[in-house]
């Protein structure tokens, strides 16, 4: 009789110090999670300001000013909610100007071009690493939240279900040097 | 930046992996960054001045193959000291699926972690079984990287997750300036790997000599690499084997001038290739490449863009490609140029500039890495003192 009890202890103490673990491996994610998120929206960040930068520059002609101008601040602007669809936006409107490689020789030129060409060039590639290390991460906190044990013990507390940032990125041909990253 | 790097696999055995490793190594030492590598090797082996011993690999049955692994506990003390004396602001594993130290700095780290994917094994049995045991080790790593499209799928395959995709890396301008060596000029054809084993693909090529020799009889072969030369010739009539000549095994120097003197390299690889680094540092050296239409291999030469491909194991399409290249030498030129232009983005520059940018978007604003402490059970229950 004893014996059974202390067994039936060792079992509840185990299960507890695994549901215990457990919380605080999904604890940990989450803040994983915000790091990435932290990083992704620097990124961001960056890429609309070198944008604004040269649309403000006068380097390239009138039109595509304007329309890098009005992308990159809709870019910094949007509401949480609208984020996804003008930073896209903003992809398309960087692939339209510099979809050839002579609207970037013509950057490149221009006093001082040479590192704002280079700083965009980064900026837009940095923008999908960030995504898909933030989609990573939100991918694998959400396997675990979706497992029994999350769910039955509610050991995501009351932390918001972690959501993929989903965005076009794809870079402009003339600034990415190398397709499928 | 303070970067340690991990490598999984023996560093006084030679392999594709340890090769990237060390060339990254000095590529990020020579732009002012502090590495240090830590890596299994024996005690007695001489080690450049950044590679840190993790002790001697143990030898076990691993994957249908007998690996050299590091594990255990002395192993993993090891890893926690580098980790603590290191203070790195980001560490860079290696295989960090295979039980291996990838595994171990894994477990052991906790901060800005940078993982990179070499294999593109297909979905094991042991990998599902061991998935749970890996999944809380591997939720630390910061920024995946995959080293081709084809190895980031079978990364989303077996563990979920993304990648981004960064190659592996080739010093272009060594091969790009590599001399030509006269003997090995005129009608040649080049194979570098080992002989013995069949996935590296020469007995396709044998069996598809006698036809090239047949339509281009002035045609010789060079043949680079390990294994037993009597074999190797077996298949082939007694009167062709003299066309045939084996290098043994080649310097770096040698792999670069014999790349640079043979109008064709042929890669006629069967599977096992992730990444194809071949092909990168044959078409760095201008020498037109045929190559097996493996996923790995289209990728690196552009869908048959930048070199020319062939059905995989068909060894009538490598003799009926290879002889109407050998007879084409506005193609065999076109095809160089083209491969020369292409190649460039897979010169160290280029990947070390996009490992450095994914460093960087880890480490921003990130604390630097250090040894996990578990917590302890009182901390856990908040009954800490402090």
């Amino acid at each position: 009789m004893t014996v059974t009890l202390i067994w039936i202890v060792v079992a509840l103490v185990a299960i507890g110090l695994y549901l215990s673990w457990t919380a605080g491996r999904l604890d940990r994610l989450h803040t994983r999670i915000d790091a990435a998120r932290a990083a992704l929206d620097a990124q961001l960040l960056r890429r609309a300001s070198v944008t604004q930068e040269l649309a403000t520059s006068g380097v390239l002609d009138p039109a595509a000013s304007i329309v890098l101008y009005q992308a990159a601040h809709a870019a910094r602007q949007a509401e949480e909610d609208h984020r996804e669809v003008t930073e896209s936006e903003l992809s398309q409107a960087l692939r339209a100007v510099f979809g050839e490689q002579a609207q970037v020789d013509v950057v490149r030129e221009a006093p001082g071009g040479e590192e704002a060409a280079d700083e965009l060039a980064a900026a837009v590639r940095r923008v999908p690493m960030a995504r898909r290390f933030h989609n990573d991460k939100v991918r694998a906190a959400r396997a675990l939240r979706g497992h029994r044990k999350v769910r039955w013990f509610r050991l995501a507390g009351h932390a918001p279900f972690p959501l993929a940032f989903e965005m076009d990125d794809e870079p402009p041909v003339a600034l990415a040097d190398r397709p499928g990253t | 930046m303070k970067i340690g790097i991990v490598c999984p696999y023996s560093w006084d055995v030679p392999g594709g992996v340890q090769f990237h490793i060390r060339d990254l190594a000095d590529h990020l030492i020579r732009l002012g960054h502090q590495v240090s590598v830590l890596a299994p090797a024996d005690d007695e082996t001489p080690l450049p001045p950044y590679v840190v011993s993790a002790g001697r690999a143990v030898p076990v049955p691993y994957n249908g193959s007998v690996a050299r692994l590091n594990f255990g506990f002395l192993s993993a003390a090891r890893v926690r000291r580098w980790l603590h004396d290191g203070t790195f602001d980001v560490i860079h594993i290696h295989e960090p699926a295979s039980p291996s130290l990838g595994l171990l700095a894994c477990w052991a780290a906790q901060g800005p972690i940078v993982a990179t994917f070499h294999t593109s094994n297909p979905r094991s049995r042991a990998m599902i079984a061991a998935y749970p045991i890996l999944q809380p080790a591997l939720e630390k790593i910061s920024a995946r990287i995959a080293v081709s499209e084809y190895a980031r799928r079978t990364l989303v395959e077996h563990l979920g997750g993304d990648a981004v995709v960064i190659p592996n890396g080739v010093d272009v301008g060594f091969f790009d300036k590599a001399e030509p060596k006269a003997e090995w000029q005129g009608g040649t054809i080049g194979f570098i790997g080992r002989i013995d084993e069949p996935r590296k693909g020469l007995p396709v090529l044998m069996r598809a000599l006698p036809k090239i020799l047949a339509e281009c009889p002035e045609t010789r072969l060079l043949v680079a690499g390990r294994g037993d030369e009597e074999e190797a010739v077996a298949a082939l009539p007694k009167e062709m084997r003299d066309r045939v000549e084996f290098l043994g095994m080649v310097s770096d120097e040698d792999k670069a001038r014999l790349l640079r003197s043979v109008d064709v390299y042929i890669a006629p690889n069967t599977g096992g290739e992730s990444f194809g680094i071949i092909l990168v540092e044959a078409l760095s050296a201008g020498a037109p490449v045929l190559a097996s239409d493996l996923d790995a291999f289209a990728q690196v030469l552009d869908q048959g863009a930048a070199g020319e491909l062939f059905a995989n194991e068909d060894a009538d399409a490598l003799a009926t490609a290879a002889v109407r290249l050998l007879g084409d030498e506005e193609r065999r030129t076109e095809l160089s140029e083209r491969g020369s232009a292409h190649v460039r983005r897979f010169d160290w520059s280029t990947v070390a500039a996009d490992i450095l940018a994914v460093y960087e978007t880890v480490t921003d604003g990130a604390a630097s890495v250090a040894a996990d402490e578990r917590v302890s059970l009182r901390a856990r229950f908040g009954l800490a003192r402090d």
